[in-house]
């Protein structure tokens, strides 16, 4: 009798003391890769005092990079923007052959890499590449100028706004927008007081992930920027070039900008999965579906 | 075939929006993309071959997909940890850890790159303490695998997370009072209904892995057939304006990459035919 007592005391002390190891190392894993690489990012930029930070961000370089990030943000966002209202329309909301083939083509960028994407777009309008004649001819400059990195950064952001939009928007139907259109409503009318309406959370999630991710582009945008100071230069490769001259504090301090952006950015899309729990649900499950 | 005849036509906006998606996807993806096989149509047969699997080139690509496959494998067993802990304990400050998750996704690379760098580095908090007892991880395979890993890791948590969710719990407790072991449950019907999930967050994080550039040439020392990646020689080949093989080894790939498109879908199939079984 006693000795069965002791037996499942035993077990039942292991099996805690597995639980207690198991959560241990999940959360020792997340130190080391994650919290660690966040902290060094503001120890190491604050080190040397608060006036340091200030002068590292103020400086010319720094400004100059973060208009013209800026820049192409406001022009890659609102033509992701559309497009994705577009595509989710087009998919959900009509059957016809190649769905699948559209949506394959979605998950592209996730697979194919930055560093490619860029190599594309550098063969395609560099003077010896394939479009290099036409580019001569009407005198414009595409790759390691503006246009060129616009390009590339809309190649990697491209579906963020639709792959958000489409489970919603497949979830919700279109019985609403049918009604609508018995009632007498016209497309515009149909698309700003009903579709955008309903899936104004997810277009919202989506826009967010979109400017973080074309905010922080590197490796693409670095293949077709040429480096040109204060002509090419995004904040990440500011902090590259920063780095590479051995200025690892004023790296960091740049770096330091891009984190608050980071964590910004995961703060509203808690913010948003709480408005809405389905998005959260379905930000995984689109490949476990 | 009549009721998808209707659908189709009773909400305006058809033409306008296959417009703009196809002439979008055509514009930004398709006919860049497609330059890229235009391009190494060009070339004599020799040359791609001499271009795409050259020494250097081979060491690269053993590189990036074995490290990559390395890191895949770290990311599917600690992701499945993670995700477990974060869906069945009860944990402080979940919301926190589980917000974490995201933040490889919400950093941009460089910034990982330098602040991992200088983490496992000689002046940093963990590589200090590792130097001193002889291992070195910066410029060497092992720091091109951590920023691998940091990069890639939600893709496994968060493929998993939500096949845990689901889980029911009926099922278990069935088992249990049919005698089951914890174990056994674990290995006959927990791990056989998040293996699909499992391996599609596996060729996810396999994905980004192999073609991170951002964070990996940071950390990796960059030299020739030791820590050189293959996104970084195709940048160092068209520093050196050797279009040719630039174009070759990024067809290469992204072959690769379609290759990997290719059988997560067929995953996404495979996890379909799963869940009606069940």
């Amino acid at each position: 009798m006693l000795k069965s007592y002791r037996k499942i005391f035993i077990k039942r002390y292991l099996v805690r003391l597995f639980r207690l190891s198991v959560i241990l190392t999940a959360l020792c894993f997340m130190l080391l890769f994650l919290i660690f690489p966040l902290v060094v990012v503001f120890y190491n930029s604050f080190k040397e005092g608060v006036s340091v930070y200030a002068n590292n961000i103020i400086r010319k370089d720094t400004i100059d990079a973060v208009i013209l990030t800026l820049k192409i943000l406001l022009i890659v966002v609102p033509l992701n923007t559309l497009f994705g209202i577009a595509c989710a329309w087009y998919v959900t909301r009509y059957s016809f052959r190649g769905k699948r083939l559209l949506l394959t083509l979605l998950d592209l960028p996730f697979t194919v890499s930055p560093v490619v994407a860029g190599t594309v777009f550098v063969l395609l309008f560099s003077v010896n590449g394939l479009l290099g004649s036409l580019i001569e001819k009407w005198n414009i400059q595409i790759i390691f100028a503006f246009p060129g990195m616009v390009l590339a950064t809309l190649f990697v952001t491209f579906p963020f706004v639709a792959r958000e939009l489409i489970p919603i928007m497949e979830e919700q139907g279109q019985e609403m927008e049918e009604a609508g259109r018995m009632l007498g409503a016209n497309g515009l009318q149909i698309l700003l007081k009903i579709t955008l309406p309903n899936i104004r959370w997810a277009l919202f999630y989506g826009i967010i992930l979109c400017s973080a991710r074309s905010i922080g582009e590197f490796g693409a945008v670095s293949v077709v920027s040429g480096h040109i100071r204060g002509k090419t230069i995004t904040v990440p490769l500011e902090v590259e070039i920063l780095y590479n001259e051995y200025n690892l504090t004023g790296a960091f301090c740049v770096a330091s900008l891009l984190c608050f952006i980071g964590i910004i950015t995961m703060i509203l899309r808690k913010w948003i999965e709480n408005k809405d729990p389905l998005i959260k649900y379905r930000e995984g499950s689109r490949y476990g579906d | 075939m009549n009721k998808s005849y209707n659908t189709r036509f009773i909400l305006p906006g058809y033409c306008l929006s296959l417009g703009i998606t196809w002439f979008y996807l055509s514009f930004i993806v398709l006919l860049p993309l497609s330059t890229l096989y235009i391009k190494i149509w060009g070339i004599s047969f020799n040359d791609f071959v001499s271009a795409v699997f050259s020494v250097r080139a081979l060491k690269a690509y053993q590189i990036s997909f074995g490290l990559a496959f390395l890191s895949a494998c770290i990311n599917s067993f600690f992701g499945f940890i993670v995700a477990w802990v974060l869906v069945r304990y009860r944990v402080p400050f979940r919301g926190f850890w589980d917000a974490l998750v995201d933040l490889p996704f919400a950093l941009p690379t460089a910034v990982a790159g330098i602040s991992l760098t200088w983490l496992y580095g000689p002046k940093g908090w963990i590589g200090s303490l590792l130097e001193s007892y002889g291992f070195k991880i910066v410029f060497t395979p092992i720091g091109i695998t951590i920023a691998m890993i940091f990069v890639s890791f939600p893709f496994a948590v968060r493929t998993i997370e939500p096949v845990l969710k689901d889980l029911d719990p009926e099922v278990e407790e069935c088992a249990r009072c049919l005698g089951a072991s914890r174990w056994r449950i674990f290995q006959k019907i927990i791990f056989p209904s998040v293996l699909p999930s499992l391996v599609t967050g596996f060729t996810l994080s396999f994905a980004r892995a192999m073609g991170e550039y951002g964070s990996v040439i940071f950390i990796a020392g960059n030299q020739p057939l030791k820590t050189e990646i293959a996104p970084l020689l195709i940048v160092m080949r068209l520093e050196e304006y050797d279009y040719q093989s630039a174009a070759g080894i990024s067809a290469f790939l992204l072959t690769v990459s379609f290759l990997i498109l290719l059988s997560l879908n067929f995953l996404q199939f495979w996890n379909r035919k799963y869940a009606e079984v069940i």
